[in-house]
């Protein structure tokens, strides 16, 4: 029996993880592959931490275990660490390379978490670090941060590109698509940096 | 055919477009809502669909219409169904003519409710079939044939999927929209519609006597079936079923059960042929309880000797470890990495903007010593900003209050209840704290819709769920004529009213309602609302953190001083807040 490909995409709600997810869907339809994936839906959205389970190739239960993620993609890098454990010891991570603070951090007069402290604890894994607020905004939008780590994490999946980027074209808001298809483009460039460089942080 | 990456409940949906459906209702509830709310999203619908205002409400109109034929399907969460269980038990009895589907989906582990309780325990209370699906595909095809099902047994049917089927996708085979249409027609028939004593005796046997068709059938239908490969099985139900299938090693015999009542000569003659049996199932025990009394001498493992948790939600890992310690060897193993520590927090907060926030600072701040009874609602995150005392179950916070409020307390008691959950089960409480000369302030966080589930319209909204405009309800007369002589309406982004009008009620006697109304920011922003931002002037600022204390996500601190970002949508709470005046709008360069 196959095993499935399995990605986890972390977050906070509202950065798009459910459209990512479709997205990685859809390019399994397009290659005729089954998928299973599960989300963080409801109030748990509402600024919290959430999180997107796909497995590609997925016939069973939709949930990956801990240590056996191949691919994590993470839209924040407190995130990326908060679910690094997720991730299988020969695993890629692909993270965002900026933070959002929680709210509660504030409210309680707590430790700020520092970046570079953060990048520090996530050394040991191999690590793409890509500035993907600066490259939606360069691609026309903030809103497609989502989809520049799509194409920054596509050279670590199992599809071609064409399949993640008709997906996208297929998924994304009519009115958006040639935002999205520069910020695919623009995140495949980026992780290709990745990919052929150090990969370790 | 269509080949989709869908949803559960997306997937659900289309079973039953596929059925067809002629008639929906329901009440929000993670995680159930997306059934209705893509069906009434359809731009061609040739069915009826309604957002009922509560669960009772909402399964004796969806009876009504089985009665008159049609093909009925009623929604709600696990704990909705409670709210629905005094039709549902007698629907039992009075059966339908047209197919009735009651979807009631539970919530393993809570993720989004207050309890873990199983609908498969309603379906044995009330003698109903049920039906469990282990995939989203199953979830499909299921609902979709439950309607067959309901009218070959002439019984309402549970169809009770989890979260983890409800809100995981898979790529799914979904057959196409049906239009056949039916007119509804009631036939008068006192005997099977009127459940007076000499009725309800004659039924209550009949549906007795349906039990061995039902049980039959559900076999023969193939939702519970068998593979036996070794001395050894396991039996599962639901998405443990597909945690099972994952880890299952060759010679280890397999049954799946996916419908209730089971057919205990069936399932004894699959036991009897093992040494040793293990039962996997979230929650409830319903099937090892079935397998335990038909096992005889067959050694059983389950949550009854320990093997298998009671609480929360399995998993693969969860399942291959069960497995270890009864002897199994799964096909695969899992290591268990530790999550890094230290990490800070991030649960969900109320939006930047939310109006509930203002209510709840400024009860803190009139009501020191107060006691905050509330809801079941986006503003149950009030419990962060420690305004929440209590939350039990739909329209508890009305009848808490004046609960404590009569036990002698002398605090003050000041309850917050949302608008649609006032109008679901919050409407009595208030009637009889009023009638019994409580003494309590309610304040109903009014934003117009139900939010916390996704934004769905309910009477205050001025819609109906597909959009129709209606007079939204007036919940000032609502109270006055349960009573109430002092009712209030403020708005929550005027700090210095709101305080005023809460400490004007505190002077009152009896009930006092306060109705704080402002539309829910994400309902305001996409209607095309926009505000403004405000800005911090650093200069002015003394870094005295009370506007980052009020806890909106819009306010950060940068360095010492507060900063205020892009999430600001401008309900300009902040304001009336800084004591140094600092907070003002924003300047654009």
């Amino acid at each position: 029996m196959t095993r499935s490909f399995d990605i986890l995409m972390v977050g906070i709600g509202g950065q798009g993880i459910i459209l990512a997810s479709n997205i990685l869907g859809e390019a399994c339809l397009i290659e005729g592959r089954s998928v299973r994936g599960a989300e963080t839906h409801g109030m748990a959205q509402r600024g919290g931490s959430v999180e997107g389970h796909i497995r590609i190739d997925g016939k069973f239960g939709p949930l990956i275990a801990p240590g056996t993620a191949h691919l994590m993609i993470a839209f924040d890098m407190l995130e990326a660490l908060r679910y690094a454990h997720f991730l299988a010891p020969d695993g890629h991570m692909v993270a965002n390379s900026h933070i959002v603070i929680p709210t509660s951090v504030f409210m309680q007069g707590a430790a700020i978490p520092d970046k570079d402290a953060v990048r520090e604890r996530l050394e040991g894994w191999s690590l793409c670090l890509v500035d993907a607020d600066a490259l939606a905004a360069e691609a026309g939008s903030p809103l497609s941060q989502n989809v520049v780590m799509i194409g920054a994490a596509s050279w670590f999946m199992p599809f071609a590109p064409s399949s993640l980027l008709t997906a996208v074209e297929r998924l994304v808001p009519k009115k958006t698509v040639a935002i999205n298809r520069n910020a695919f483009e623009l995140g495949r460039v980026a992780g290709e940096k990745c990919k052929e460089g150090s990969r370790k942080a | 055919m269509t080949t989709q990456y869908l949803l559960g409940n997306e997937a659900i949906a289309r079973g039953c477009l596929a059925s067809p459906v002629h008639f929906v209702t329901g009440y929000p509830g993670t995680p159930s809502s997306e059934v209705i709310d893509i069906l009434r999203s359809l731009p061609e619908r040739d069915f009826y669909v309604e957002w009922s205002v509560n669960e009772k409400v909402a399964l004796e109109n969806a009876l009504a219409a089985a009665w008159c034929g049609l093909r009925a399907l009623c929604t709600m969460k696990h704990v909705g169904l409670n709210v629905a269980a005094d039709p549902l038990m007698t629907s039992a009895y009075t059966g339908v003519t047209g197919g009735l589907v009651i979807m009631s989906a539970d919530d393993p582990f809570a993720h989004s409710s207050q309890n873990e309780q199983d609908s498969r325990c309603y379906a044995l209370f009330s003698r109903l079939p049920c039906l469990d699906p282990s995939t989203i595909q199953e979830a499909h095809d299921m609902v979709r044939d439950a309607f067959a099902l309901s009218e070959e047994f002439s019984l309402p049917v549970i169809f009770r999927p989890t979260t983890r089927i409800c809100h995981s996708k898979g790529d799914t085979v979904t057959e196409d929209r049906s239009h056949v249409i039916r007119k509804g027609e009631f036939h008068r028939n006192p005997q099977q519609y009127v459940v007076i004593p000499a009725h309800t005796r004659v039924l209550h046997r009949k549906l007795n006597q349906k039990q061995p068709l039902v049980k039959r059938t559900l076999v023969e239908k193939g939702y519970n079936h068998a593979v036996v490969r070794g001395p050894v099985a396991i039996v599962a139900s639901g998405i443990a079923a597909s945690y099972v299938q994952e880890v299952l090693p060759d010679g280890v015999s397999f049954m799946k059960i996916g419908a209730y009542p089971i057919d205990e000569e069936w399932l004894s003659a699959f036991v009897r042929q093992h040494e040793m049996v293990l039962v996997v199932e979230e929650l409830h025990p319903v099937v090892e309880e079935a397998v335990r009394q038909v096992a005889g001498c067959v050694a059983v493992n389950g949550k009854k000797n320990g093997m298998v948790p009671y609480e929360g939600e399995l998993s693969t890992v969860a399942v291959a470890k069960i497995m270890q310690a009864c002897g199994i060897a799964p096909s695969r193993v899992f290591s268990e990495p530790s999550p890094a520590g230290d990490v800070p927090s991030r649960p969900p907060i109320l939006c930047a903007g939310c109006m509930h926030r203002p209510v709840f600072y400024a009860m803190r701040k009139v009501f020191k010593d107060g006691i905050f009874p509330s809801d079941i609602g986006c503003y149950t995150l009030g419990l962060q900003l420690g305004a929440v005392d209590t939350t039990i179950c739909m329209g508890a916070s009305i009848t808490v209050a004046s609960g404590i409020a009569q036990s002698g307390e002398d605090r003050d008691v000041v309850a917050t209840i949302g608008d649609s959950t006032f109008l679901h089960t919050g409407i009595p409480g208030l009637l009889n704290a009023v009638y019994n000369g409580a003494k309590m302030i309610l304040v109903i966080l009014d934003n117009r819709v139900t939010a916390m589930t996704g934004h769905q319209p309910n009477p205050s909204s001025g819609m109906t769920a597909c959009g129709t405009p209606v007079p939204p309800v007036s919940l000032e007369a609502i109270c006055r004529a349960c009573g109430v002589s002092y009712v209030e309406t403020v708005d929550p982004y005027d700090l210095v009213s709101l305080l005023s009008v809460l400490k004007e009620a505190r002077e009152r006697p009896g009930v006092k309602v306060i109705i704080a109304r402002q539309p829910c920011v994400i309902t305001a922003r996409r209607s095309g609302m926009r505000r403004g931002r405000y800005q911090v002037d650093p200069e002015t600022c003394t870094a005295c953190g009370l506007c980052v204390k009020f806890g909106c996500p819009a306010i950060e601190k940068a360095g010492e001083k507060a900063f205020i970002n892009d999430l600001c949508s401008g309900c300009g709470v902040c304001v009336q807040i800084c004591p140094a005046g600092a907070i003002g709008r924003e300047v654009k360069r």
